[in-house]
């Protein structure tokens, strides 16, 4: 018996000893307990980030009540399963997008939202799940690192729904699906000379294309997102309250529920995108990096599932989820400290936010579904 | 599929893995430590001057609104200038009881519901310590008002803004347009930072068509401010670039002239510089003062404006449509010599009346109810312009086909916006077979060409239409894209080149001696303004039917009500050997002719002889050649 487990080094702990109920219902305890940890500080964060509202924290409180439970299903679903829903999810996910661009419903401009008998939701969202669900199952039966022409079906499957958001317009989203469906390509080990070669593609033809596709206001648009800073009364005015919210709050921060630029209604968006300003500004760098701390090992964990899975499907769906989830993190953090172009991400597990909360929490279900893989042999 | 299995190599795919998460952890340690070395120089490197900044809010940005740009007639008399003006607004966040203050300044001056509309509007857009204003214009007496009573009214303030004044209203009100207050659907469409701080937008006209240019870019400065609000020291400046100041085309002189000529009556003159397509004259009457619009009319005065029967508000020279009548003429018996069916000498029988072959239908020349007769035996092509012969044309459209007479007009654009920088340009109609398919759903009938060749029936034609195809008249062929605007802050702007209208040099010269004939022969149907005339002038007058007249009953002016009387209008060049200028005429109801004609002699006669307009036409024709 001792040898047994000597050979099976993940059963010897607690766990394996005594079968608890995360065991029984397949969960990953260091990614449940990191999760946790990050929704309790998010709530802290955005009862003073939005004014002292009881009600939105209940709100978002309801809203990751959803999430988890979405999370802790997702789990008891067998991996093959979701490999073998994925091209269907991808089917229906186009269709649903395709139902938007045609009767959706807008909001300053684009739409992006699709209101089936008074519930609103945003398909958009659900496809940062179901693209790279799509591209793992397609690639999983095939010989890694993928040959040639897999790769070109990959590129499809990937750029079919980024189009389609693309024109909603909502070109921040359609970056990051991409970004999440060319992450499982990653991380399926394609040769780094197809990844060199697509960055030189790309910066050999984006010449032409600002210099003849553009107009000139267009151009002026894209300088202004590139830095934002330049335009003082627009985007830029965000920034530079953001900043000042952060740069005010030093090391110690002002104290919860202190901050005067946060508190005053300086800062824009100040409950949802830009809510680590908020958080930088009462809690300081010091609340910066407990947050950080927290992102990072969540971030090691989805990497320690992936290098222990089982399936290739496995081990490429944990990759690019993890991967997905940490552009998040460097997205919206970068931007709001005036590093990044602004763009509507809003930071995970901490910023309000409905549909986005619960895609995350599937995602993360989805990654202890791999995390079970490894364990056990389901039912 | 067991083929793709059997190729696997799970041992080198699980080494590939391990290498590619390594990879990835190490990128995204590295990207998280940008993020970190981000923070730590902002809130420690940083600290003091973001503190600083922080601290309660004391430093504030605050837009400058870029200085619209001017508008100038050719001569450079300022016609669009900003004056200063004084508004009242409220920073919202200063005011302790937003309602009391309201009420107790509305004990001070009139605010109307308007404008507590536009203030509340605006109050929910607006950035923290943002003043929103809430009355334009204060007068003397009301500044001084909330000047003893400041002290008692914290967050209220008073500021100095330029805002458009047209200093000839009346008579540009139709050439120029407006601005107005910034609507909600224009709040949508414009770009947020670049109007942060202003109040008004181009309208309508030359104002909105340009608005681009004319706006200008958003300054703006960072200032300290006491805890009142009261800028104490300016911390940081960034000036607006004002707006590109205009030059039109637009003649003062010539345009109050032709508004005079038209006094009370309803139309509209339009003249175009035949060497570059620049609009000398615009006028549409009745007009109205721009000044009403700027800043926001009241809705006594809109509505007298909106609901009076000669609808001021309307743009009769852009907008207007009106069937062109004989005006058509030169245009038509140039197609009829191009396309062969006609020369200078060839002849038609004129009874006074025409009748298609197998049709009992008699077309009827408007001479039959004067002479009872027709003009002449024989009515060759100099005649039949000069004395507007109908029957000559009538057979010359019977002859061209609808089609035909569609593919010889359009060139000298009929039918198509004439692309006139302003706003709200109308395109007529230049009736085909498949216009009439497309739009009506109705075949076409033969006798429906005798009328278009008239310029009658479907046809119509905007004033600057004609006055662009009076263009293509005067130069043999030669018209443009008409251009209100000259010069753009001090670049000429030509206008663009339409197609010339192709014909030989004998085809032009006939129509063109045609023309002369209508003012200078003896019997020209225009020859009453060749009295006194020093120079010589080519025309062509035109009436258009504003109701259709039954088969047998004769038309009598005097029983017709007012508003059923015949459109006159006219078309001219001048001088004839060297045109400087072409005009076109409407008036409504005028009863004929004879109502457009002296407008436009006078209209050529301030052109060409008053010296007090300041810039020499000849000069002008020179330098654009």
């Amino acid at each position: 018996m001792s040898d047994y487990l000597r050979q099976l080094p993940d059963r010897s702990s607690g766990l394996s000893r005594r079968p608890g109920a995360a065991q029984r219902f397949y969960l990953d305890l260091p990614l449940l307990g990191l999760l946790l940890a990050l929704t309790a500080f998010g709530m802290v964060v955005l009862y003073s980030a939005s004014g002292q509202d009881m009600g939105a924290v209940v709100r978002q409180g309801r809203f990751f009540l959803v999430g988890y439970v979405v999370m802790i299903v997702a789990a008891q679903v067998r991996l093959q399963r979701f490999e073998r829903w994925g091209p269907w999810f991808y089917l229906g996910g186009i269709g649903l997008l395709v139902a938007v661009d045609i009767a959706g419903v807008g909001a300053k401009g684009a739409q992006r939202w699709l209101s089936v008998g008074g519930f609103r939701f945003q398909p958009s969202e659900v496809m940062k799940l179901v693209v790279p669900m799509t591209v793992a199952w397609y690639l999983a039966d095939r010989t890694l690192p993928p040959r040639f022409k897999y790769l070109i079906v990959c590129l499809g499957i990937i750029a079919v729904p980024a189009a389609l958001i693309l024109i909603q317009p909502d070109l921040g989203t359609a970056l990051l699906i991409a970004a999440s469906g060319l992450f499982v390509v990653f991380m399926a080990g394609i040769g780094w000379s197809y990844i060199f070669g697509a960055a030189v593609l790309a910066c050999a033809s984006a010449w032409p294309v600002w210099m003849y596709g553009l107009k000139e206001y267009q151009q002026q648009r894209i300088l202004t997102m590139l830095s934002p800073e330049s335009d003082k009364l627009g985007a830029g005015w965000n920034i530079i309250q953001s900043k000042t919210a952060i740069g005010s709050g030093g090391w110690d921060g002002k104290g919860w529920l202190r901050g005067t630029q946060s508190q005053l209604d300086f800062l824009p968006e100040s409950h949802t995108d830009f809510i680590i300003a908020v958080l930088g500004e009462e809690f300081g760098l010091r609340g910066v990096v407990i947050l950080m701390g927290l992102y990072l090992l969540l971030l090691l964990r989805g990497f320690w599932i992936g290098l222990h899975a089982r399936s290739s499907y496995g081990r490429m769906m944990a990759g690019s989820l993890t991967l997905t989830f940490f552009v998040y993190i460097f997205v919206n953090m970068g931007m709001v400290a005036g590093l990044l172009p602004v763009v509507g991400v809003p930071l995970p597990l901490v910023s309000a936010g409905g549909t986005s909360v619960v895609t995350l929490m599937a995602g993360f279900g989805l990654l202890m579904a791999v995390s079970a893989e490894q364990r056990t042999v389901k039912h | 599929m067991p083929q793709h299995i059997a190729l696997k190599d799970p041992h080198r795919e699980a080494r590939i893995y391990s290498a590619r998460t390594i990879t990835a952890i190490l990128i995204v340690m590295g990207l998280l430590a940008l993020i970190l070395s981000r923070y730590y120089s902002l809130q420690i490197t940083e600290y003091e001057t973001y503190r600083t900044q922080s601290e309660r809010n004391r430093v504030q940005l605050q837009p400058l609104p870029p200085k619209r740009g001017l508008i100038y007639d050719r001569n450079g008399v300022l016609l669009a200038d900003n004056r200063p003006s004084h508004l009242l607004s409220i920073v919202v966040e200063r005011v302790p009881d937003l309602e009391e203050t309201l009420k107790e300044l509305q004990k001070l001056v009139p605010i109307s519901a308007s404008d507590l509309e536009n203030f509340y509007k605006k109050k929910a857009r607006r950035r923290p310590y943002e003043t929103v204003p809430l009355r334009f214009r204060l007068t003397e007496k009301e500044r001084a008002q909330l000047a003893v009573n400041r002290h008692r009214l914290p967050g209220v303030t008073v500021e100095a803004q330029l805002l458009r004044h047209y200093t000839h209203g009346e008579l540009f009100a139709h050439a120029i347009g407006y601005v107005g207050r910034i609507n909600e659907r224009e709040a949508f469409e414009l770009d947020s930072t670049d109007y942060r701080g202003t109040f008004h937008v181009g309208k309508i006209g030359v104002e909105k068509y340009y608005e681009d240019i004319l706006h200008g870019d958003v300054g703006y400065q960072n200032v300290e401010t006491n805890a009142h609000g009261r800028v104490l020291r300016v911390l940081e400046r960034f000036d607006p670039t004002p707006g590109v100041d205009l030059t039109l085309h637009l003649d003062i002189a010539l345009q109050r002239t032709a508004q005079e000529a038209l006094g009370d009556q309803r139309g509209a003159v339009v003249a175009i510089d035949p060497a570059n397509g620049g609009v000398l004259a615009l006028v549409s009457t009745p007009g109205f003062d721009s000044n009403l619009f700027v800043n926001g009319i009241s809705s006594a005065d809109y509505s007298a404006l909106r609901d009076s029967p000669d609808v001021p508000l309307f743009n009769r020279a852009v907008q207007g449509q009106y069937p062109p009548g004989s005006t058509v003429k030169p245009m038509m018996a140039l197609a009829g010599l191009e396309s062969g069916l006609i020369t200078p000498e060839y002849t038609v029988p004129d009874p006074g009346w025409y009748r298609l072959p197998g049709d009992s239908r008699r077309y009827r020349d408007w001479i039959l109810k004067i002479r009872g007769t027709g003009h002449a035996p024989r009515v060759a092509l100099e005649m039949a312009i000069a004395e507007s012969c109908d029957v000559y044309f009538y057979d010359l459209a019977r002859r061209l086909t609808i089609d035909g007479m569609y593919d010889r007009l359009h060139p000298f654009g009929l039918g198509e916006r004439s692309g006139v920088d302003t706003t709200n340009e109308r395109r007529g109609v230049l009736p085909s077979t498949r216009w009439k398919r497309d739009n009506l759903n109705q075949p076409w009938y033969p006798g429906e060409t005798l009328s278009a060749g008239i310029g009658q029936g479907y046809m119509l034609a905007t004033p600057v239409q004609l006055a662009v195809a009076t263009t293509a008249l005067a130069t043999k062929g030669r018209h443009w894209s008409p251009r209100l605007v000259r010069t753009i802050d001090g670049e000429p702007a030509p206008a663009p080149e339409l197609p010339s209208v192709k014909a030989t040099p004998e085809h032009w010269q006939a129509v063109q001696e045609a023309m002369r004939a209508v003012v200078h022969s003896a019997r020209g149907s225009a020859r009453k303004i060749a009295q006194g005339i020093e120079y010589e002038m080519a025309g062509k007058t035109g009436t258009a039917q504003v109701i259709g007249i039954a088969q047998n009953e004769i038309y009598r002016e005097e029983d017709i009500a007012e508003r059923h009387r015949n459109h006159g209008l006219f078309i001219a060049f001048a001088p004839f050997e060297a045109p400087t200028i072409a005009v076109a005429v409407i008036v409504e109801n005028g009863g004929g002719s004879s109502a457009a004609y002296p407008i436009a002699r006078r209209v050529i006669d301030t052109w060409l002889l008053d010296e007090a307009t300041g810039e020499s036409p000849v000069a002008t024709a020179v330098a654009a050649e």
